[in-house]
Order: structure tokens, then sequence, then C-alpha cells
């Protein structure tokens, strides 16, 4: 059973209307998103049900999944905090600003706090520079900026999320 | 009296990101006109005669590039570069954001000059919420009878999607862009062939960035000359200078081009922080080569013609400013990470080149080096100069080099012995 192709037959139909008829591999890109979306991360069985849809192997699938940062073939926190710590923010203090929300969260960049709600990860620029530091939030539903933050504002979000049931 | 903004025409005229207020200044009128008054060489020719180059970096002319469009192969796209990913750079997002609809109107110009009839916007991933945005107000346009089939009455029909990307700094570079399309790994292409002969699913395609196209409408409307009122004889128009770094109010300049860097830095960007001396510019982003701020170059017009003279680039005019609280072993550190995370793999002196310059410059800037390491990485990064398949690594290069050259005493300071 092809779970997306299922579930989601027009919202695949949408996507493979954006391409000529004769250039279905076009629609990967999208279908990656509409699979991350439905489990969280992109899983073996959402690269094989994509080949599926697009006549190509999973491996074909894989490949592009492991080329692009924004998507994921593991699972982890429900909000990816992506902090830029590029150049021009680093120039306005966006290291200090990611060191000080891992200690107040008691994680590294790139660990998942214990509860699995927060994942933090250095990211490059997210062209949002005059307005540092910045974060993004990725969930499978999309992503949100975050911008002229402070590590108060930013704990002050995750709390939403944690009194979310 | 302060001139009115051509491109960040949402500051003077807020809400025109609604189709409505945008019609009630005129928008679509030109587009109209076009398709139903103008022939597609008339176009070009107006665009080439504005001097119009390109926005994204390269600064190609845009009529030319419009005009070499292979007119023996059909169909023919074009693909609009809101792949915005230089670090400095966050311009097409203001636009994106505060005048979409002149971009798509820009968009549809551009396409029907080119005898497309199918566009893509490819959006870098992280701009989610925006694509979402354009994606409804694509809509509108259908709505309005704005784009679809046989447009106001003629033969003409013009179609434009999004497409999003996913977290790669390469997919800007425009062959790597419509790999990325086409659903594959974004890395570029070998060019030439070019993209106005085999671009998009190899058919003639124009790939132009968000800014270049967002001047389209207002060109075709008050003509060649007004545009060419703005910037200087060589650089005509107006540009959006990106201003960050230790400034005191960062953010989009819309100025003309040949405007002095001091004017943005000290005028608009309101000085250095805690007015502390300026040591360096980057006027290219990450990719720029390290300009020392001296008289005479925060004096320089920033033109296509006159960055060059100081050993140095306009590129996307994304201002990176730098004082002297900053060591600059430290700064090539910070690019030579990006381009190490950015490069795509495909050829060797980028994906190994831009590795042991980061494990050399993470030595140097932790002061465990040795000034041969310095030699060593000047050695790596030249021998990278001219072999790159793409821009990335000819430009992860740039900041080394100049960097050592002309601020060797922070890399003095930095090593042992």
């Amino acid at each position: 059973m092809n779970t997306l192709l299922e579930k989601y037959t027009d919202e695949v139909q949408t996507i493979l209307a954006k391409y000529p008829p004769d250039q279905k591999r076009s629609a990967l890109m999208p279908l990656l998103y509409l699979a991350q979306r439905e489990y969280g991360y992109i899983s073996k069985q959402a690269m094989n049900e994509i080949g599926e849809i697009l006549d190509i192997t999973a491996t074909e699938v894989a490949s592009v999944v492991g080329f692009y940062t924004l998507y994921h073939d593991q699972p982890a926190g429900k909000y990816r905090i992506q902090v830029c710590t590029d150049l021009p923010c680093a120039l306005r203090g966006s290291e200090e600003f990611l060191k000080q929300l891992c200690e107040n969260l008691g994680i590294q960049p790139g660990e998942t706090t214990a509860d699995g709600l927060v994942t933090v990860e250095e990211v490059t620029c997210l062209a949002a520079c005059d307005r540092s530091p910045v974060f993004q939030v990725q969930t499978p539903d999309g992503l949100v900026y975050h911008e002229n933050q402070s590590v108060e504002n930013a704990m002050k979000l995750i709390r939403t999320w944690q009194s979310k049931p | 009296m302060k001139t009115e903004h051509v491109l960040l025409r949402h500051r003077d005229h807020p809400e025109i990101n609604e189709l409505e207020n945008y019609r009630k200044i005129g928008g679509f009128e030109v587009f109209r006109k076009v398709v139903t008054t103008m022939q597609p060489n008339e176009v070009i020719e107006v665009v080439k005669s504005s001097g119009l180059r390109g926005r994204g970096g390269a600064g190609f002319p845009t009529g030319l590039k419009w005009a070499f469009v292979d007119q023996k192969n059909w169909p023919h796209y074009v693909v609009a570069n809101a792949d915005e990913s230089e670090p400095g750079t966050f311009k097409d997002r203001e636009i994106l954001e505060g005048n979409p609809f002149q971009f798509l109107e820009g968009v549809a110009i551009a396409s029907y000059a080119v005898g497309a009839r199918a566009a893509y916007v490819y959006l870098r991933g992280e701009f989610w919420q925006i694509a979402h945005q354009l994606d409804r107000r694509i809509q509108q346009l259908y709505h309005a009878g704005l784009l679809g089939e046989r447009l106001f009455g003629t033969d003409y029909s013009l179609h434009i999607f999004t497409h999003l990307g996913a977290g790669a700094y390469i997919c800007g570079e425009e062959t790597a862009m419509l790999e990325s399309i086409e659903g594959k790994l974004g890395q570029p292409r070998l060019r030439p062939p070019f993209p106005p002969s085999f671009g998009l699913f190899g058919k003639p395609t124009v790939v132009n960035n968000v800014e270049t196209l967002t001047n389209v409408p207002l060109i075709i409307e008050r003509g060649a000359e007004w545009y060419r009122s703005f910037g200087t004889e060589k650089s005509p128009g107006v540009k959006i200078f990106c201003l960050s770094g230790r400034v005191k109010r960062p953010g989009n300049y819309e100025l003309p081009l040949g405007t002095p860097f001091r004017k943005l830095i000290y005028e608009y960007g309101g000085g250095i922080l805690e007015d502390h001396p300026i040591k360096a510019i980057m006027a290219a982003g990450a990719s720029s080569s390290l300009i020392v701020a001296n008289d005479p170059a925060l004096d320089t017009p920033m033109d296509y013609e006159s960055v060059p003279s100081l050993g140095a680039q306009l590129g996307s005019a994304s201002v990176i400013v730098v004082d002297d609280t900053v060591s600059i072993d430290w700064l090539i550190n910070k690019t030579v990470h990006f381009f190490r995370h950015e490069s795509c793999g495909k050829c060797t002196p980028c994906r190994e080149g831009t590795f042991w310059m980061m494990h050399l410059t993470d030595r140097i800037t932790a002061g465990k080096a040795s000034w041969q390491d310095v030699e060593l990485l000047k050695d790596v990064a030249s021998q990278m100069r001219g072999k790159c398949f793409c821009a990335l690594g000819e430009f992860s290069i740039e900041a080394v080099l100049s960097g050592i050259e002309r601020f060797r005493g922070d890399f003095e300071a930095r090593v042992k012995g």
C-alpha cells in the first residue's frame, strides 16, 4: 500500500501538475516535504512510496534526501531550533546566543532535550543578517523565522511548547 | 528631495503586497501593455538599453542574456532565482515579502520577452512561509485574469509555479538550481552550454535573480533613459545594498549604483557599533575579498567597475562591515566553515580544498599553528584557484588569500614561533 498516494491523492496530483508530464522526477522535492509532514521524518517506507510514484529507485530518493539539509532521515525533537551562526550573525553575538540557549536547555548543539521536544542545531545564513540573533523553527509542518531574539524570548517560546498537551 | 524607491516600493506605498493595492499604483498595467502592444524583441531592446545587469552577483547584462535564448528550440522557460543564501544577503527576501507583485510582474514580462509560457520561482527551503504566500498571490493573479491561458485576448499564455529548495547554498548557482528543479542533487553542470541554449529540462532557459526581475516593470513603464538617470554610466540604475556586521543600523538600503561605501556605512548605517574604528569590508558577502577600510576605500563608489580597483568585487552588494574587535583569522575560519559545509562534493579541488582550509584555519584560530601552517593554507587556497568546477570553490579562497595578504599582522599574532 502506498500511504502517501492514497492519503494525499489530490495533493500528489497537484504537485505533479506543476511539471511537464515527462518530467515527473521534478516532483521529488515537494513530495519529500509531504512525506516529512506525514511521517515526521523521511522514513525508508516514505522513500519507497515516493520512488514508486515517480518511477525512480528508493536509492535515488535517498541520495536527494542526503544532499539537502532540510530533509531528515532520522527522527529528532518535535521542534528543531536552527540558529544561524554564520559570519554576519556571529559579528552580532549569535555564537554566544547559541551557547547560552544550549546551556539553558542542558544540551549541546545537535542534541535533543530529554523530553524529545527540542533539538538545537547550528545552520548557515538564513538571509536575516540585519536581525540577528535569528533562528528558524522547523517542524514537520514547515518553518517559521524568529528574529531579533534573546535567550529569554527563546526560552519563553519553548515553554509555550512544553505547556501544549 | 527624497527619491522614491524603485524596488523597495512598499516603503513608500505600504500594503502593495496586496494585489488590489499594487494595481492601484499601476501594477500589471505594464504587463498588459507589453503583451498587447509590444513585440518580444522590443521589450528586450528596452531592457538592453536600460543597462540593467544581473543583481544576483555576476552582473551580466540582463537584456543580452534574454537575447541569447535559442529561437530554434522550444519551449522556453524562465526561472527566478530566489535562493538567496550568500551570507550577508537579505534583499530578495524583503522584496518577496514587501513588494511581491512587482517581482511577479517582472517574471511575467521576462517570460513574454523570451517566449516562455511557464516560469518557475525557485525559493530556498528556508523561505517556506514566503513560498506559501507567493502561491496564494499567484492564485490571485489567475483569478484576476493576469495569468493563465490567452491573456488579455491574445494567444499568449503564462503559468508561474513555485519550487521550494531544501537547504543547499549551491542551488543558487544557476545550473545547480536547474538540476534541483529536475529533482536531482543540486550540483552544477558543465558550462557551456549555458541555460539560454540548454537549461531547464534541456530547453532554453533564462535564470534571473529576484532583484533583477523586480527592476523590469518600471524600466518598461518609464523607459531606459529614466533608469539610466540613476547610477553611473557603466553601472546604471539602483541597487539594494544589504548592510550587516558591526554597524549601528544594519538593513537594506536601496541606493544608486556608485554610492560611496562611506555614505552607506556612516550615513545610512549610522557608523560602527560603539564608534569603534572600521577595519575591513566584504562587499559581496562571504565570497568577497577583504577590503582594507582606509579612507580611499571608503570613498570608492560601489559599482561594478570601481570595486575591482580595490582588489574585490561588488557581487550581490552584501556589505559586511568588520571593526577592530574582530581578528581576520577568526573571520576566514567562519567563511571557510561555511564553504566547507556548502561544497556540493562534485569536484575534488573544492571538496578537498575547503576541507583542508577548514582544518588549517581551525588550528590557526585555536592558537596551535605555526607560520608554516599559514603558508600551507595559502598554498592550498592558491592551488584551488582556476581549478574548481564552479564559482563556489573559486570564491571560497577570496577571503582567505586577501585576508592573509592584507591583514598579515592578525595571523602573525595568532601563531607560535
